[in-house]
């Protein structure tokens, strides 16, 4: 199967999850298309280090996992606390720190 | 290796900051004591300096120099030639005079509490100015100049925004409104300045690859560096736009009278005095000597603008209300004059300017700091406040006068000096503008005698009225001033057998002679 | 011998210098040592005289370089002295009736606490005005110049807590300094012109350049000597210098200092007598001066003020002279030697008739003190004889050789200078005779209650007795054998000129004008009584005892128009340069708080931003790749 179509597949997994980020309010689900987007891209460096013959791709991928798993454990952390003081997990409602 | 005189008399008055600034809370008086003790030190290298420097020798004497930041060749390069001697003893002879005048100014309120320190601060800020003026005046590598030229903002800024006149500021929340606007004005002012001369010191590394004046200079006079007439024009503007704010010429002036008016009169000597003199010097040695060419191109605008500021600064400091702003114009019609005497190029204006920079340290720090004496008794900085002073403080109004007089050029007393020297070198090629500027003297002679007699003469006011004589403290300050006026006034050989050879070096630079007297010239 | 010159001034310097930093320690004798340091110069200047009288007429001038002043390259300023016939007579001027008017002081500041400081000034004043004729070159001698300004400022301000009395210090020096503008400028074109402004050098070249630098040389050196010497038009300042106390207007502001104007043309012959135009205006600002002083001095009623008309009127017949070129220059110097005589005395005199009436100034509040003031209606009596040019007195001499050398000058222009000097004369007699009458004859116009005059005491009276023996004597002895014109020969020239009209002719006309104007004021104060109060007087009167309105000019055109000048200035300064400032401040404010609006604290905004900064840049990269 033609490479290229996993890198269809790929931008479009990350329009998903940018449109995801832009247009819905809930910060969980904010935080899930996040994810999405990062992912669209873990694929995209997979097919390329397909395309390419070596290694460097994967190897990102690795890097952009752990740095997902760390962010999850923050942002969700963030969110929860969020969700306790405000009884909301509407972004919108976060502006606090706007001057 | 020879002992680094130059480097030891920018570091002892450093070391001397820091020691300053370590005293404890209640030894107020030892700091003060250790601050007089390290500046007179200082005055001490700077005599030796003298003494050892040779004016028929090399152009830069007493040289040192070490690899600083490898990468972009930048070195740590001092050297005095006359001007930066001359200026260097100056600047020495003026800081002790300095610390003695205030003595009192940073004393603590009472209503501090007892871990508050200003008084240490002070006296540490002044000594720190006073090291890297030095060092400004020593360098010859211009990233290190830069940084010094910028870094001096620092200590200026935290003298001018938080030391106010005492006497009138218990709690008084406006003038420290005035002051901080003040000392913002004057940093934002110079920092605006020291961004565009950035530009152009990277600018210069990026044409010549060095930062070294001497390499710089003999690339250019041996063809090996040619600059594109735009480069050199442009690099020489961002240069001198630096040195212009902080001489400062007309149009950017107007931070001088704030700051001098808001800060106490021992630091608004330190400004005008000391440090202004390093925007005047500069010009001399990297504006004329890095960019000759181009300095010939803008020497007609700068002429104008040099006799705006000179017949504007004087007129200005007559309408003036607040005795302090007064002195702070009447500096930038002089600063005008030493402007107008570098730019002409000739040896009698580039002497003459040099001769004005330490003469009119050295009278405007006689004139203010009797001001501030003044202003100390009463409170007011106002001049419609007093009247008749010369009743009840004959000496305070003597030194005054005498201080007025010196500002005003009077022959026999030292700016007179420099100042015909300024005008006849300016004359010689630039009879107009040299006749336009000679109109400054009439203003100068205006300002001064209305500020005497408003504030000296007249019947004696009732807030006046006992207003106590000169302490022995605040004589000692003013008598060795007026002292050196006179000496000076009636015999400047010592001074100018040092500078002229400066002036020959810095006259071969631009490839410029003396216009020939027109009698010689027809033969 | 020459190594005296320097001493010449030091000695006053030295007096200065410790009346003036001695503090009040010195009170008690500072009088004594001011009076006896102008007389050791004095007496120097005596020694020296008679050493020069030893030598031949040509080996007179003795130069002495002392150290280099200013060393700049081609500019060489020098401190060194010349001491010639013409600067011989100056020197001789300047201590001898400034130690006579030292003597003098000690009475009549008796009683003023800051007497020490008062001879600090008078003898600062000397050593000024010594340099100034003593200096070998233009440099220093502006200096002196300036010097003497200085100690004119601080004398004539003496009595400081007085507004009026600062007021006109300021004056005198602010005139003043415009007329040292004219100097300095004129040093600078020699600079350009000769390469040194040194006498010798300029006079031997000055015959090398154009007409042009010469004029301007010239024109501006006469701006000097207009306003040293209170000439018109820069005259208004001497008026109010009579502020000060009298010996001062006695010494600098009629005998010495106002006559600098008159050293330094005649000392600038050579450079003048190149140029015929300068010399004509010379002529011209001389003769409308000494009609000028003399109109104001009939109308003012303040016995200084008069006299200090008369002052100006009589240096413009000096400045007249010297613009005649060498048929003038000597009679200048012998003018400016007896008025140096006879002016004194007047003052003094004024002086001694003020301190016996309470320091009244207002002649009209005299009358009939000749019998309460013997001495001082005596030694005035000769002065006033001698300035209006009684024969066989101090002025009938050389006021006489003025008129002569005018109507010398040929021409037209020769019989319109006689008519004017002739005129002046007429009218010197006029108001000096109005002096005398008003102060000394007539009813008492005094309140005996509350004025006692008295005779001056010996130290006030002596200075005058001596003064009045000069006023008397000096023209004559002058004139045997034309003595004093042959002893200024060396330095100035001299030539006869062709008069149209005898030498007999002339004096004749002069003892007529002199009659006229002194029968036209016993007609008018003399024999009918003097009114204490002032009548309205006509229009020309009115505007005499208003200086002619010229001050009234001055006050409108330049105090006025400068005071509006600076103060647009400032506000210019205030509104326009800090604001194109501060409104750079303010315009970066306005933006930053535009920008500001942009953080609007939405998570989503944001994050649309950056995707849109991200698709903007992939573009460009995109872009860039394609080209």
């Amino acid at each position: 199967m033609n490479p290229v179509n996993y890198l269809y597949l790929s931008a479009l997994l990350f329009t998903i999850g940018a449109a995801g980020v832009l247009i819905r309010r809930n910060a969980i689900v904010v935080f899930m298309c996040v994810e999405l987007m990062l992912n669209a891209c873990n694929l995209a460096f997979v097919v390329f280090s397909r395309m390419h013959g070596n290694l460097d791709g994967q190897i990102i991928a690795f890097f952009t996992m752990v740095v997902a798993a760390a962010e999850v454990v923050v942002g969700l952390a963030i969110i929860v606390s969020l969700f306790r003081s405000r009884h909301s997990a509407s972004v919108d409602d976060a502006s606090l720190m706007k001057l | 290796m020879s002992f680094p005189l130059l480097t030891a008399t920018a570091a002892l008055p450093a070391v001397g900051a820091i020691a300053t600034a370590a005293v404890p809370a209640e030894r107020r008086t030892a700091a003060k004591w250790l601050a007089l003790l390290v500046s007179l030190g200082t005055l001490a290298l700077a005599a030796v300096q003298l003494v050892r420097f040779e004016p028929g020798g090399d152009r830069y004497q007493l040289t040192e120099s070490h690899a600083w930041i490898k990468d972009f060749g930048v070195r740590y390069e001092l050297g005095v030639d006359g001007i930066g001697v001359a200026l260097i003893a100056l600047t020495a002879l003026l800081i002790p005079f300095i610390i003695v005048a205030g003595w009192h100014d940073a004393d603590p309120l009472e209503t501090h509490s007892s871990r508050w320190r200003p008084t240490q601060g002070f006296f540490a800020l002044i000594l720190a100015v006073e090291a890297m003026v030095v060092l400004s005046f020593e360098a010859t590598d211009v990233f290190l100049f830069y940084i010094l030229f910028e870094a001096m903002l620092i200590p200026m800024y935290f003298l001018i925004g938080g030391f106010g006149d005492r006497a009138h500021e218990h709690g008084d929340e406006a003038a420290a409104t005035q002051r901080s606007y003040a000392a913002v004005k004057f940093l934002l002012y110079n920092l605006v300045g020291g961004l565009l001369m950035l530009a152009a010191v990277i600018g210069l590394y990026v044409v010549a690859g060095t930062f070294s004046l001497d390499e710089i200079a003999a690339a250019r006079a041996n063809g090996s560096l040619d600059m594109a007439t735009n480069t050199e024009r442009l690099l020489f503007l961002g240069f001198f736009f630096a040195f212009a704010v902080k001489a400062p010429l007309w149009p950017l002036h107007t931070w001088l009278p704030n700051a001098m008016g808001e800060a106490t009169a021992p630091v608004a000597v330190l400004i005008t005095a000391v440090v202004d003199k390093v925007g005047t010097f500069a010009m001399l040695r990297f504006c004329l000597q890095l960019f000759p060419e181009a300095s010939k191109w803008a020497t007609p605008v700068i002429l104008v603008l040099a006799v705006i500021s000179i017949i504007y600064g004087a007129l200005l400091a007559v309408g003036q209300r607040d005795i302090k702003r007064l002195v702070a114009y009447a500096s930038i019609s002089h600063f005008g004059f030493i402007v107008m005497g570098i730019f002409a190029m000739t040896t009698q204006g580039q002497s003459g300017a040099t001769l004005y920079m330490v003469n009119h340290g050295i009278s405007t720090a006689a004139l203010m700091l009797v001001a501030g004496f003044l202003i100390s008794r009463r409170g007011s900085r106002l001049i419609a406040d007093y009247g008749g002073v010369q009743k009840v403080a004959p000496l305070l109004a003597g030194t005054f006068l005498v201080g007025g007089l010196a500002t005003l050029s009077l022959p026999g007393l030292a700016p007179f000096v420099s100042e015909f020297l300024v005008l006849v070198g300016t004359f010689s090629r630039y009879p107009a503008i040299g006749v336009i500027a000679t109109l400054g003297i009439v203003l100068a002679a205006l300002y001064v005698l209305v500020l005497y007699q408003r504030t000296m003469t007249g019947p004696v006011k009732a807030e006046v009225q006992g207003m106590p004589d000169l302490k022995v403290r605040e004589l000692l300050v003013v008598a060795p001033l007026i002292a050196i006026l006179v000496f000076l006034g009636v015999y400047p050989k010592p001074l100018t057998d040092i500078v002229n050879p400066a002036v020959q070096h810095t006259m071969s630079d631009v490839h410029k002679k003396d216009p020939k007297p027109v009698v010689e010239a027809a033969q | 011998m020459e190594n005296l010159i320097a001493l010449l001034i030091a000695a006053p310097l030295l007096g200065a210098a410790v009346l003036l930093c001695g503090g009040r320690r010195l009170d008690a004798v500072g009088h004594w040592l001011g009076t006896l340091l102008a007389a050791v110069s004095f007496g120097l200047g005596v020694a020296l005289f008679a050493d020069m009288l030893g030598r031949s007429a040509d080996n007179r001038a003795v130069h002495k370089h002392l150290f280099s002043w200013v060393p700049v390259e081609g500019f060489q300023a020098d401190v060194g002295f010349q001491l010639d016939q013409l600067s011989m007579t100056f020197v001789l001027l300047i201590t001898g009736v400034g130690t006579l008017i030292h003597i003098y002081s000690i009475g009549y500041m008796e009683h003023d606490e800051n007497r020490r400081r008062f001879f600090g000034y008078l003898n600062l004043f000397l050593a000024a005005m010594l340099l100034l004729v003593l200096a070998d070159n233009y440099l220093l001698l502006y200096v002196g110049w300036e010097g003497v300004g200085l100690a004119s400022y601080l004398l004539i301000g003496f009595w400081q807590h007085k507004p009026s009395a600062a007021t006109a210090a300021k004056k005198a020096f602010l005139v003043n300094r415009v007329g040292d503008m004219g100097l300095s400028i004129a040093i600078m074109v020699m600079f350009t012109t000769w390469g040194s402004f040194a006498f010798s050098t300029v006079f031997n070249q000055v015959g090398e350049t154009g007409w042009g630098r010469n004029t301007t040389v010239g024109l501006m050196l006469l701006l000097a000597a207009c306003g040293k010497s209170a000439q018109v038009p820069l005259q208004s300042w001497l008026g109010d210098a009579m502020e000060g106390p009298t010996p001062v207007s006695a010494l600098i502001h009629a005998a010495t200092m106002v006559t600098a104007g008159v050293y330094l043309i005649t000392r600038s012959g050579a450079i003048f007598n190149q140029v015929q135009d300068v010399q004509t205006v010379v002529v011209i600002v001389g003769a409308v001066t000494l009609l000028f002083g003399a109109i104001v001095g009939c109308a003012k009623d303040d016995i200084k003020k008069a006299l200090a008309g008369s002052t100006m009127s009589q240096i413009g017949y000096m400045i007249l002279a010297t613009g005649l070129g060498p048929i003038g220059y000597a009679f200048a110097i012998m003018h400016l030697v007896t008025h140096g005589f006879f002016k004194a005395g007047l003052f003094l005199g004024a002086g001694s008739v003020m301190h016996g009436m309470n320091d009244e100034v207002d002649m009209r509040k005299y009358g009939g003190l000749r019998k309460y003031m013997p001495v001082t209606f005596v030694t005035f009596g000769l002065g006033y004889l001698a300035i209006i040019g009684f024969p066989g007195l101090s002025g009938f001499w050389s006021k006489d050789k003025i008129i002569e050398a005018a109507f010398a000058k040929g021409g037209t222009e020769g019989w319109i200078l006689g008519a004017v000097t002739l005129l002046g004369a007429a009218i010197t007699a006029y108001y000096m005779t109005r002096v005398m009458l008003m102060t000394f004859f007539g009813e008492k116009r005094w309140n005996e209650e509350e004025t006692h005059p008295h005779e001056s005491p010996g130290t006030m009276t002596i200075p005058m007795i001596v003064l009045a023996f000069g006023s008397v004597l000096a023209g004559g002895l002058f004139s045997i054998n034309e003595s004093f014109v042959k002893w200024l020969e060396p330095v100035t020239s001299f030539s006869h000129g062709d008069s149209p009209v005898s030498a007999g002719v002339v004096t004749a006309s002069t003892i007529v004008v002199l009659l006229i104007g002194v029968g036209l004021a016993w007609a008018q104060y003399g024999r009918k009584p003097v009114p204490v109060v002032a009548p309205r007087g006509s229009l020309l009167t009115r505007a005499a005892r208003r200086d002619l309105l010229q001050d009234d000019f001055n006050h409108v055109v330049l105090v006025r128009g400068g005071e509006h000048l600076t103060r647009s200035l400032v506000y210019v300064d205030h509104t326009l340069v800090d604001g194109v400032v501060n409104g750079t401040a303010a315009g970066f404010g306005g933006l930053s708080g535009r920008l500001r609006k942009l953080q609007n604290g939405f998570a989503r905004s944001y994050a649309v931003s950056m995707f849109g900064g991200a698709a903007v840049l992939i573009a460009a990269t995109l872009l860039m790749r394609a080209v």
